[in-house]
């Protein structure tokens, strides 16, 4: 199935869980992450038991505390 | 206020834009923005609104200029090391345009003063670089009702959001309490290529402009990204729904301003 992550169309295994696209896509300290499905954000405590759709548009949101 | 004949020569290049004109560059001599760092973000934020005739600026920072923030804090120079931020940034815009006013807080913000502090600006803008003083910022611009550019910078990326009360998510909707001290690095710990704060920050000055002269459309409800590498930008749309917020929900259960411990550079 092909899904949205980050504005790029892939593809990937039908039925992947948002854990297993986290690790996908090595996204750095996965449990400060903030992410949005479907401009929806997904609440900590339901990642793990969250399945990724075909046609999904997945946001990781991260903190960025630079500055000075 | 008519424009001066200077005036009238010094924004030609604003005034001839139909978005601006004599009526935004009005509106811009009359807006007041305040900058919280004089950093990476906040020194080329606050050069470009005073090159753009913003009539008056505050710039509120405790540190001194060192000789490590030359790297890209562009609105200092070297004879300014050891010299407060505020003055050396203060004078450079002096320098650049007579018609700012700069208002100069030596002080980091805090739960005690910063709700005073943002009270007479019309847009702020958050240059810090650690994320108490950016949670502090967004709950106090909430609940003083004031719009803000949120940003930040690391290595070779950076990303900004723009709040405006009652339009769309705050901060706080989006990454909900600050990561705990050393969880997440920071510029001093990561390193930032400098020209990462002049992207940025002129980013929000642009923001700031577009907010005053009430023309475009704001990074409200949207996270941009940058990635200097790829050369990619990427607008990430964020939920509208922003009801269960703790500040600006519709039931806030975050009423008082909250001082968490400072985590900024010290991670090994």
């Amino acid at each position: 199935m092909f899904i949205t992550v980050g504005g790029e169309r892939k593809e990937v295994k039908d039925g992947i869980t948002l854990p297993e696209l986290i690790e996908l896509e090595k996204v750095e300290t996965p449990e400060y992450v903030t992410v949005s499905i479907n401009e929806e954000f997904i609440a900590k405590e339901q990642i793990a038991a969250t399945v990724i759709k075909d046609g999904d548009n997945i946001e990781f949101l991260y903190f960025m505390g630079g500055g000075q | 206020m008519p424009l001066t004949d200077e005036q009238i020569e010094r924004y030609s290049r604003h005034i001839i834009l139909k978005e601006v004109g004599a009526k935004g560059q009005n509106k811009l001599l009359k807006a007041k923005v305040l900058i919280i760092g004089a950093g990476g973000l906040g020194a080329p934020a606050a050069m470009y609104l005073a090159a753009a005739g913003v009539g008056t600026i505050g710039i509120a920072d405790a540190d001194e200029v060192d000789l490590s923030n030359l790297q890209r804090q562009i609105i200092h120079g070297t004879a300014d090391v050891g010299k407060a931020k505020v003055k050396s940034a203060r004078e450079t815009i002096n320098q650049m345009n007579p018609d700012v006013t700069v208002n100069t807080y030596r002080t980091f913000v805090s739960s005690e003063n910063i709700r005073e502090l943002i009270r007479d600006y019309d847009f702020i803008i958050d240059g810090t670089d650690n994320f108490p003083a950016k949670f502090l910022i967004n709950d106090a611009c909430v609940m003083e009702k004031k719009p803000f550019s949120h940003a930040g910078i690391i290595r070779f990326k950076g990303q900004l959001m723009t709040y405006v009360p009652g339009e769309g998510p705050c901060y706080r909707c989006v990454f909900k309490n600050p990561p705990p001290k050393d969880a997440v690095p920071t510029c001093k710990q990561a390193g930032v290529i400098g020209a990462m704060g002049g992207v940025i920050g002129s980013l929000q000055a642009m923001e700031a402009i577009k907010y005053i002269i009430g023309k475009g459309q704001l990074l409200t409800g949207s996270l941009l990204t940058y990635d200097a590498l790829t050369m990619e930008f990427h607008k990430i749309k964020l939920p509208k729904d922003t009801h269960n917020c703790p500040v600006c929900g519709e039931h806030p259960t975050i009423t008082e301003l909250i001082d968490y411990e400072q985590a900024e550079c010290d991670m090994k």
